[in-house]
């Protein structure tokens, strides 16, 4: 092994993971878009209309804030919170959506479609396809469509058709599903936005790369401000888009620990969950091989998490290569202590996290005080909470 | 040779074109399929594919996804289908056997312990829609050293380059799949399947099947004229949706939907 960090090989191989496990009628739509998705990565005209789109847009840089009084209220190391809830639409996810937009643009295609568990991805694929008038279609599945009910109106204001996905367990991964169907079928005109890591070569490439702006800012705004780099990363991880463009950048810094925080539950033994690497094992969904949660015979199980965006059986495959080498280690948090890392930030600092980022928070609170406090742990808060506002109030019986 | 080879050798030698039926295992409860297979052999299967029902059947429309739906709520797995297939061969020691599914199953109990198992129940290939060739190399090796093709999907996009892919790493039969889209969608247009199967015929020997569209004895005629094998899924299985109250007219149905089919083949 060399020194320095290259995944994935030219079929998007991590180690054993990732590769291009679609249907026949898929694979010149990934085989185009991968040669489209390589030329642009290297044109410097591209690259500076992405990077002004993620600064007068998205309004890039996110802060890099110091949260001071919750590091002394832990009494361990320095918490540092990198604020991608501040970005237009309110999460990360659109730091992956202005780019995957350009690309479609570039290529062409006048209709996108895009899969979304929460929401946070649908919305911030309507709200560029609205910006470029294009064609937008969003699968949700059915079950979400009740539980996020103010982000499918969003998505409506902006333009999208959102269509509710009935079959299997109608989550995520069905949505996931019906979105792979309409590719299929309409790939002549139809560029398809993953939301996250994972599906088909080159996705879980692609869509790190326009995320690792979190991890490249935070990294220069933590030697700016700390004057060294930090010895933590903390990020939740459901497909693992945002956690991967907070670590991708210090892979190659040996000496900065990563924590990618799963989605527990009920409680990782009572089987109700959505911790692929905590408790799953390695097998193909969705166009690539990684960790999942399936039965002795293959068949996917159901997943429960508080939190739509992290309801997902599978994860994106460098975070299965990641855990094998030993670079990044998973921990999971339940739905319970996700709720109480939630008001910790709420109550400490005055912000308010979105429920999937609230699961990197209670990991937070216990991994801060077992740290010396000139030590630094970077947070990645990937997105707002208003949008789980109904569903707090319903779990702690409160009526809004 | 395997049993597909020498299947298709015959074939080609009397002049006749394959008929090949699918149907979901366990659908629309597991003690249905066995007896079925058997009869749709009576009415002119030539070959059987048996779908190896999945939670997430990502290349399927609504049909076969319910039909998998169904089988799953009797816990119809890899494990369990295996197991029908090798009952069926207990008294059927000639018709050749696919099993079609997703590569999910087949990861999880292992590529190894599933060319043994797949060898032990007597079957004779396996298509897996999400497995294309560059991935399909480990998975091929060991079901070719049990005689067991690997059949893989052409696409209407498919250029000459992966025509010759999958030449070499196929055997048995390819399947071209006549349509964009998932299974039980649109319908088929003979005269651009005729030019799209020259184009193939150009770069393999393997025999050609033609699925995805055909509904009926008409269209199963017209395929008859231009391929080696006529594949027919979602409109048998349309049959057992129409039919859940009454299993013994679902099948009524689905033998005579294969009789005309064969029928319109043979003339």
């Amino acid at each position: 092994m060399t020194d320095k960090y290259d995944m994935p090989d030219a079929l998007g191989h991590f180690g054993p993971y990732g590769g291009i496990f679609v249907a026949e009628t898929l694979m010149p739509a990934i085989t185009q878009l991968n040669e489209a998705y390589q030329r642009y990565l290297q044109d410097p005209e591209f690259i500076a209309e992405l990077d002004a789109d993620l600064k007068h847009y998205v309004g890039r840089p996110s802060p890099l804030y110091h949260a001071e009084r919750w590091s002394r209220e832990l009494g361990g190391a320095q918490i540092y919170l990198k604020r991608e809830d501040l970005n237009h639409t309110g999460a990360h996810k659109v730091n992956n959506t202005v780019g995957q937009a350009l690309l479609a643009k570039r290529m062409g295609k006048t209709r996108i479609i895009a899969e979304t568990g929460a929401g946070q991805h649908g919305v911030a694929t309507a709200t560029v396809a609205a910006r470029l008038g294009l064609e937008c279609v969003v699968y949700m599945g059915a079950v979400d469509v009740a539980r996020q009910a103010l982000n499918v109106y969003r998505m409506k204001l902006l333009g999208a058709r959102v269509v509710a996905v009935e079959s299997g367990s109608k989550t995520l991964k069905d949505a996931l599903n019906e979105a792979m169907r309409d590719w299929v079928t309409n790939i002549d005109n139809t560029f398809y936005i993953i939301g996250t890591v994972a599906g088909p070569h080159p996705y879980p490439a692609m869509v790190r790369d326009f995320q690792a702006v979190i991890g490249r800012e935070a990294k220069q705004q933590c030697l700016e401000q700390a004057g060294k780099l930090p010895d933590a990363l903390v990020a939740c991880v459901g497909g693992g888009s945002n956690a991967i463009g907070l670590f991708y950048p210090f892979i190659d810094d040996h000496a900065v620990q990563m924590f990618g925080v799963e989605a527990a539950g009920d409680g990782i033994e009572t089987g109700r969950h959505s911790a692929p690497l905590t408790a799953g094992r390695p097998g193909v969904l969705h166009g690539n091989r990684t960790y999942l949660m399936a039965d002795d015979d293959g068949e996917i199980i159901e997943t429960h998490s508080i939190s739509a965006g992290l309801d997902y059986p599978g994860v994106g495959p460098e975070h299965a290569w990641l855990k094998d080498t030993g670079r990044a280690q998973y921990v999971s948090i339940t739905d319970s202590e996700a709720l109480e890392g939630f008001h910790a930030l709420t109550k400490m600092e005055g912000i308010i996290p979105a429920l999937e980022s609230s699961h990197a928070m209670a990991y937070v609170t216990r991994l801060a005080p077992t740290m010396r406090q000139d030590q630094i742990i970077i947070v990645n808060l990937s997105g707002r909470g208003d949008k789980d506002m109904h569903t707090i109030a319903q779990r702690e019986g409160i009526k809004v | 040779m395997s049993r597909l080879t020498s299947k298709f050798a015959a074939l080609k030698a009397s002049g006749r074109k394959a008929l090949i039926p699918f149907i979901t295992a366990g659908d629309p409860y597991p003690e249905f399929t066995v007896p079925l297979l058997h009869e749709m052999v009576r009415a002119g299967a030539d070959i059987i594919e048996l779908g190896v029902p999945f939670s997430d059947p990502m290349a399927d429309g609504p049909v076969i996804q319910r039909a998998s739906e169904r089988a799953l709520s009797h816990h119809v797995g890899l494990r369990k289908v295996l197991s029908m297939a090798a009952e069926f061969r207990k008294t059927d020691q000639t018709t050749p056997l696919v099993l079609m599914g997703y590569l999910n199953p087949i990861e999880i109990m292992g590529y190894e312990a599933f060319a043994n198992a797949a060898q032990r129940a007597d079957i004779d290939g396996v298509l897996t829609v999400d497995m294309p060739p560059e991935e399909a190399e480990h998975c091929v090796s060991l079901l070719r050293a049990r005689e067991i093709d690997q059949i893989f999907l052409l696409a209407p996009n498919s250029d000459a380059e992966r025509i010759r892919k999958m030449d070499a790493v196929g055997s048995g039969y390819l399947y071209y799949v006549s349509l964009k889209g998932v299974t039980g969608a649109g319908h088929l247009d003979t005269a651009d399947v005729e030019r799209k199967l020259q184009i193939i015929r150009q770069n393999t020997n393997l025999p050609i099947g033609v699925g995805f569209g055909v509904k009926d004895a008409e269209t199963a005629g017209l395929i008859a004229g231009i391929a080696d094998a006529i594949v027919v899924g979602s409109a048998l299985i349309t049959k057992i949706e129409e039919n859940l109250p009454d299993p013994e007219m679902a099948k009524a149905g689905i033998i005579a939907l294969l009789r005309s089919m064969r029928q319109a083949i043979d003339a």
